[in-house]
């Protein structure tokens, strides 16, 4: 950015914040950081959420079609991709920026959509169907009725501390996260704050950890702080893998660069000079914004050696997980770092004591890492104003499943289970709830009736559910539940590192377990259907053993569903065992099939591929299943040419 | 190509392994036997403890893939709108199991634990390509386009 004949940029940036007198002229830098907060625009400028989630929905060719539209009619446009306000559902999102008016958004702008969209803006009229709202802001004209996006419900009922920024800033851009006041948390503290002040703030805050845990991170860093040791090494765990979670991967890719100050300012208050950075090879664009956001981290004098002359020195290193769900417990991460297979270790020693190469180490949650430059800036005070007596501050959820908007959301811990479900809209139109089910496979699900408790660490707990990562999956009537923790412990019997017995042994036999009652049995002589409610008896059992004996949390959690389903789903079991029902008819092996005789026409060809002898009739009139024999394979269905088999 | 980047990190120690990998992985497709061989001579480790690592990673896989990599996303709430069956149609009508790569080395078929794309699904993508909402007639569409694709690409 070019101002009279000195060159504006993140280090100018950076002096400024730090309050040395540089040749530039301030009030050219205030101009330039209001320019770069978008308060002051000289044209007209278009965003586009461009995240992983929003790629699935076909932002990259929104994105095309916006420079195509631009470019036929040569227009003096600005294009900038930005992150994900939480609306995924909404996705592609653009928002649109008029000099001198207020920044609007809007939701499911297809390719072919651009056009239309973009001629009415540039033209004074807002397409309805496509207007989320628009952001508030004294500095600029309003847009005659339509909402400010802070009285939507699904924002006014939030509190976005960690994404105050998601969807706002470019990603791409470390200039714009300076200017909306970034990196101040960590020149202040390497400067004037000594590492015990640090460690003191963010316990005195009372910051958990958000990787499942919830152990305060402050004592955490003390306790690595207190060790004597030539090297010290602060981890970053970003490898979210829970199935069906995806907040951080979102938080990181719409503001990076409030990770890298976070990892700075914890390397800084552990003594730790090397810091790991641990997310998935599989999350490209997650990886490439954090590499983007490092290499400017280090040109800006951020990273790297003396750093601002504080005698301070940091290197951040990037590392891709190569995809193995354990690798986020903390030991099993280390064994990955040091280019080992990922099985965890036996705590203690912990990584605080004897980490990482045999050093102390600190591994924290990202999403931990992203509340650190917020407490710092804003004090421990403020943060602890936010959530519960114990659970402090805020918490990210992402909310999906059978929900009208799947939605990443930030709110103070201790509100309800089901503000999280009334800021997805709820169910689809006509169906029910059934269940909500927290912390993914090691969580738990839980009832409607429950709907009422409070989200803190202990409250969950004593119910029998987890926080887990903050990943919410909401079932409605459509699903049956026995499927569902099926799904979980086959993921749970797949992603087991195999290092213990009880954990390999038995999340294998509790999915054949499950197995076992979502399958008709082929001939049900003697006591067999009693031999499978031994199974589910057996279940308990086998998850008391697995809970007690297991290496790492993997095991010890992984019985956490079945346990809460059995709780609160018992009938739902007993339908599958004794009257071999799924009333969801989601257990396919469950479902008896029929024949249309309208539209059999006695061909005969299901009847010879039926393993159990199960259709009969003559050839050229309708064929007809007997019920009992069924054991709903599907065979027929498959067979049958012209679609007369179908099932209930 | 794998001598290129053993000689980027000529003095590497067992921690830069897995980064090593992915590299070779990245520039070839997969990791072939003799790049295994290769990297356990440049590291002075047994290729047995190489195989021993890679093979314990789901990232990793040792046969190239086919020229249609198909990538089935089975999270949470794409298994709660059917990616079950989306793998067994996949499976079913493209010859392919999971993790293999069919004979003429026309389909592969990866199944992902989560893609984090959960707004959108199910979602698989095609040659890294998302496709999103399926539904039974999309999905049967594209199976289509798939098969007729890839015929004409083996004549
Ligand atoms: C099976 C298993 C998976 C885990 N996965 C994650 C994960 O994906 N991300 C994470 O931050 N912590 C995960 N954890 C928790 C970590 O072991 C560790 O407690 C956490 O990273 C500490 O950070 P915090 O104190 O900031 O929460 C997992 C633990 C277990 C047992």
């Amino acid at each position: 950015m070019e101002s009279g004949n000195t060159i504006l940029n993140a280090t100018s940036l950076v002096n400024r914040i730090r309050g040395v007198k540089e040749t530039e002229n301030l009030s050219d830098i205030d101009d330039y950081i209001s320019r770069l907060k978008r308060e002051k625009l000289t044209k007209t400028v278009v965003l586009v959420g461009v995240t992983t989630s929003s790629v699935a929905a076909g932002a990259i060719e929104t994105k095309s079609a916006i420079e195509n539209y631009i470019a036929e009619r040569e227009l003096d446009i600005d294009i900038v991709e930005v992150g994900s306000n939480g609306l995924c559902s909404f996705e592609p999102l653009m928002d649109v920026q008029i000099p001198g008016k207020s920044r609007i958004v809007f939701r499911n702008v297809k390719a072919n959509d651009v056009p239309f969209i973009l001629d009415g803006t540039l033209n004074n009229y807002l397409p309805p169907d496509n207007v989320v709202g628009q952001y508030r802001s004294q500095l600029h004209q309003p847009w005659m009725g339509i909402p400010f996006l802070d009285e939507i419900a699904f924002f006014k009922g939030q509190s976005r501390d960690i994404l105050a920024l998601s969807g706002i800033i470019s990603p791409a851009s470390i200039e714009e996260y300076i200017a909306f006041g970034g990196y101040s948390a960590f020149t202040m503290a390497i400067s004037r704050l000594t590492l015990e002040d640090v460690c003191n703030t963010i316990e005195k805050s009372g910051l958990r950890g958000r990787g499942g845990g919830g152990f305060n991170t402050g004592q955490k860093w003390k306790m690595a702080l207190a060790e004597t040791a030539n090297q010290k090494y602060f981890v970053c765990n970003a490898d979210e893998s829970d199935p069906g979670a995806f907040m951080h991967r979102l938080m990181m890719e719409s503001n990076p660069h409030q990770i890298i100050e976070g990892i700075a300012i914890a390397s800084y208050a552990i003594g730790a000079s090397k810091a790991y950075l641990y997310t998935r090879n599989r999350y490209s664009i997650t990886v490439q914004r954090l590499e983007n956001a490092i290499q400017q981290a280090y040109n800006a004098g951020l990273l790297g050696h003396n750093i601002l002359d504080s005698g301070f020195s940091l290197e951040i290193i990037l590392r891709k997980g190569p995809g193995a769900y354990v690798c986020g417990e903390e030991t099993a991460l280390i064994s990955s770092l040091e280019g080992k297979r990922g099985a965890p270790t036996l705590k203690p020693p912990f990584p605080t004591q004897k980490g990482l190469f045999g050093k102390p180490t600190v591994v924290n949650n990202v999403e931990t890492i992203a509340n650190i430059p917020l407490i710092l800036r804003k004090g421990a005070e403020n943060f602890a104003l936010k959530g519960t007596e114990k659970s402090k501050g805020t918490k990210l959820f992402s909310v999906s499943g059978k929900v009208n908007i799947t939605c990443l959301v930030e709110v103070p811990l201790g509100v309800s289970i089901s503000t999280l479900v009334e800021l997805a809209q709820g169910v689809p139109k006509g169906r029910k709830l059934k269940a909500i089910q927290m912390g993914g496979p090691s969580g738990g699900c839980t009832v409607p009736e429950k709907m009422n408790t409070p989200i803190d660490f202990e409250t969950l707990k004593a119910e029998g559910l987890a926080m887990g990562s903050g990943g919410i999956t909401v079932l409605d009537d459509t699903v049956c539940i026995i499927d569902t923790i099926k799904f979980f412990i086959n993921f749970i019997q797949y992603e087991s590192c195999g290092k213990c017995i009880p954990c390999r042994e038995g999340s294998r036999r509790m999915y054949e377990i499950l197995e076992s009652i979502t399958r008709r049995p082929v001939n049900d002589e003697g006591h067999n259907t009693l031999e499978r409610f031994k199974g589910i008896i057996l279940l308990e059992s086998l998850a008391e053993v697995m809970r007690d004996t297991s290496l790492c949390g993997l095991g010890q959690t992984a019985p956490n569903p079945v346990l809460s389903a059995l709780k609160s789903f018992r009938e739902e079991f007993e339908e599958h065992i004794f009257d071999r029902k799924c009333a969801a008819s989601v257990c396919r092996n469950l479902r008896t099939f029929y024949i249309d005789v309208d539209k059999c026409t006695g061909c005969s060809a299901c009847a010879k591929k039926c393993p159990t002898n199960a259709i009969i009739g003559t050839p050229r009139s309708p064929y007809f299943v007997v019920e009992e024999k069924c054991i709903g394979c599907g065979v027929c269905e498959t067979t049958c040419k012209f679609g007369a088999v179908f099932f209930k | 190509m794998v001598e290129k980047i053993l000689q980027k990190y000529s003095h590497a120690g067992r921690d830069s392994l897995i980064p090593i990998l992915q590299e070779i992985q990245d520039s070839i497709g997969y990791l072939s036997e003799e790049s295994i061989e290769m990297l356990s001579t440049h590291l002075n480790l047994a290729s047995s403890k190489i195989y021993g690592l890679a093979t314990f990673y789901n990232q990793f896989r040792f046969k190239a893939k086919g020229k249609c990599h198909i990538q089935v996303c089975h999270g949470t709430a794409c298994h709660l709108l059917g990616a079950v069956t989306i793998i067994e149609q996949i499976e079913k009508q493209l010859l392919v199991k999971v993790g293999q790569t069919t004979r003429n080395g026309n389909f592969s078929l990866e199944v992902v634990s989560c893609m984090g794309a959960c707004a959108h699904s199910p979602v698989i993508q095609v040659n890294g390509v998302f496709r999103s909402h399926l539904t039974e007639a999309t999905f049967k569409e594209l199976l289509e386009e798939l098969i007729e694709t890839y015929r004409t690409v083996n004549k």
